[in-house]
């Protein structure tokens, strides 16, 4: 009953407003804060290939719990994948509320923003922009890492992103996640007032400030990790399917050089 | 009617400006809307209202464009230059180096004739929308001297009230353009005015209420466009993020 009239009238069984719109933007925060936080952690463990294989290696098992297991489980990687992608299609959910769907109001958007020139405005756009982009892209990369837990790895990874051809799909990709993330955190600070109580105008410069810092400290470490796997997988691709083993274990492996 | 207009003759000094203006009657069905291109030369400590007054005295008397003060007070010459939504009386032609200046009317009101909008209308129906008035119990009784207010609440209070409605803000708000059902950062800093002064008797339920929902609170994207363009300064940033946490714990 009370979700027929909720349904129809808006309203509450007791005359008062659907408190659900209230419930919807604070979800929409909190999953993108999630998804923000997480992309963080995300791009610092993969460019532990910058460190070198064995760098990478290590974080791999340790996500696979080896802190605590026998013997590492890949699907516990899988598992952590299955939930990201899950805030993510709620987030998406959420945030398409906000999108231009009509031409008129993309018409609008498009107008009003190249011409007024103000910042954050287009920095919205972006957003939408992105977060259309990785509708796509980033099912693609979430299927994968939920489907093929157990390839991930300094040889899995960059034979994936060579040979496998993902490495077009993730150049995209991580301009995508980058703006979309870090201006998401920015706009998150100035709508909520996080962080930018004290002197909200200088705060709020302040946070700007941080997030173009931020785009390019992450633009920089993600592509300088995408190009070497891709000079791993390069090297690797005679040896595809082969999986790394740590120099400790197998004194064969050496930079550059297969197991 | 040319579509470059000639100098007169008293202006002698000073460079020349090159205003593009839109020239569009909605209501005349022959009238196509289009950019009439006028130059004129820039006097000393200029302003758009001064320009747009001179184009009109001089060039084309049926330029159609609102003001009132021109003090920035009144709120009526809002309009947008060079893609920017200001205030007319309070835009000086010195700020544009290139000399180049595009007036088009503010979207998101209704055209009445080149750069005059309504905003008179936008503006009522968001006021009995937030219900723009003290709502208290007791009944004022106007013959005697009214309660003390704490300074500090007054001060807030009088802060937030010095919106003159010029509409800017919602010129400036890409929201408030693709959602014509949206309060706006004008209804969102009345309803943040009320909550402040100490002799409104409204809870954040209440307020819930009236804008608790995409098309209010709830509906703002953050971009932020109406405390970039405020001409009275307005902290709108600070007033919509602290009513958005009231009202999502209301």
């Amino acid at each position: 009953m009370s979700d027929l009239i909720e349904g129809y009238l808006g309203k509450r069984v007791d005359g008062t407003k659907s408190r659900v719109p209230a419930a919807l933007d604070r979800w929409q925060s909190i999953t993108g804060l999630i998804l923000g936080l997480f992309i963080i952690g995300h791009m610092l463990f993969t460019s532990s290939i910058l460190l070198g294989k064995d760098a990478m290696y290590a974080e791999t098992k340790f996500f696979e719990g080896s802190l605590f297991l026998d013997e590492p489980e890949p699907i516990l990687v899988g598992f952590a994948a299955t939930v990201i992608f899950v805030i993510f299609v709620i987030h998406a959910g959420l945030a398409m509320r906000k999108f231009p769907y009509r031409w008129r109001e993309y018409k609008l958007l498009k107008t009003h923003s190249a011409h007024m020139g103000h910042t954050d405005t287009i920095l919205w756009m972006v957003q939408a922009a992105t977060g259309f982009g990785m509708f796509f892209l980033g099912s693609v990369h979430l299927w994968t890492m939920m489907s093929m837990p157990e390839k991930i790895g300094p040889y899995a990874s960059s034979d994936r992103i060579y040979t496998d051809n993902m490495g077009l799909l993730y150049g995209l990709l991580i301009a995508l996640v980058i703006l979309h993330a870090m201006v998401g955190l920015y706009r998150l600070s100035v709508k909520w007032g996080i962080t930018v109580r004290r002197n909200p105008r200088a705060d709020r410069i302040r946070n700007k400030k941080i997030m173009w810092g931020a785009i390019l400290f992450f633009s920089l470490m993600a592509y300088s990790a995408l190009g070497t796997y891709w000079r791993i997988g390069k090297e690797h691709r005679q040896n595809y399917g082969e999986r790394y083993l740590p120099q400790s274990t197998n004194p064969s492996n050496s930079s550059g050089g297969g197991e | 009617m040319p579509k470059h207009k000639i100098m007169t003759p008293d202006q002698s000094s000073g460079r020349e400006l090159t205003f593009e203006i839109l020239k569009y009657n909605p209501r005349d069905p022959n009238s196509r809307p289009h950019l009439e291109t006028y130059k004129i030369r820039e006097t000393p400590g200029m302003t758009l209202f001064v320009a747009l007054n001179m184009i009109r005295e001089d060039l084309d008397p049926d330029l159609a464009f609102d003001f009132v003060c021109r003090a920035g007070i009144c709120g009526s010459c809002g309009m947008m230059v060079n893609g920017k939504p200001l205030l007319a009386c309070r835009t000086r032609t010195a700020d544009y180096p290139d000399g180049r200046i595009r007036l088009m009317p503010m979207p998101a009101f209704e055209l009445i004739k080149d750069l005059s909008v309504i905003t008179g209308q936008w503006m009522d129906r968001m006021s009995k929308r937030v219900e723009s008035w003290v709502h208290a119990k007791e009944k004022q009784d106007i013959t005697r001297i009214e309660k003390p207010v704490d300074p500090d609440a007054a001060d807030a209070t009088f802060e937030l009230d010095r919106c003159i409605e010029c509409g800017i803000c919602v010129a400036s708000c890409a929201t408030a353009l693709m959602r014509p059902d949206f309060v706006g950062a004008v209804g969102l800093n009345r309803i943040a005015r009320f909550e402040a002064d100490p002799q409104d008797e409204r809870t954040d339920a209440d307020f819930y209420e009236l804008v608790g929902d995409d098309a209010g609170i709830f509906g703002c994207m953050s971009l932020l466009a109406c405390e970039d363009h405020c001409p009275k300064n307005l902290p709108l940033q600070e007033k919509i993020a602290y009513m958005r946490r009231k009202l999502s714990k209301a």
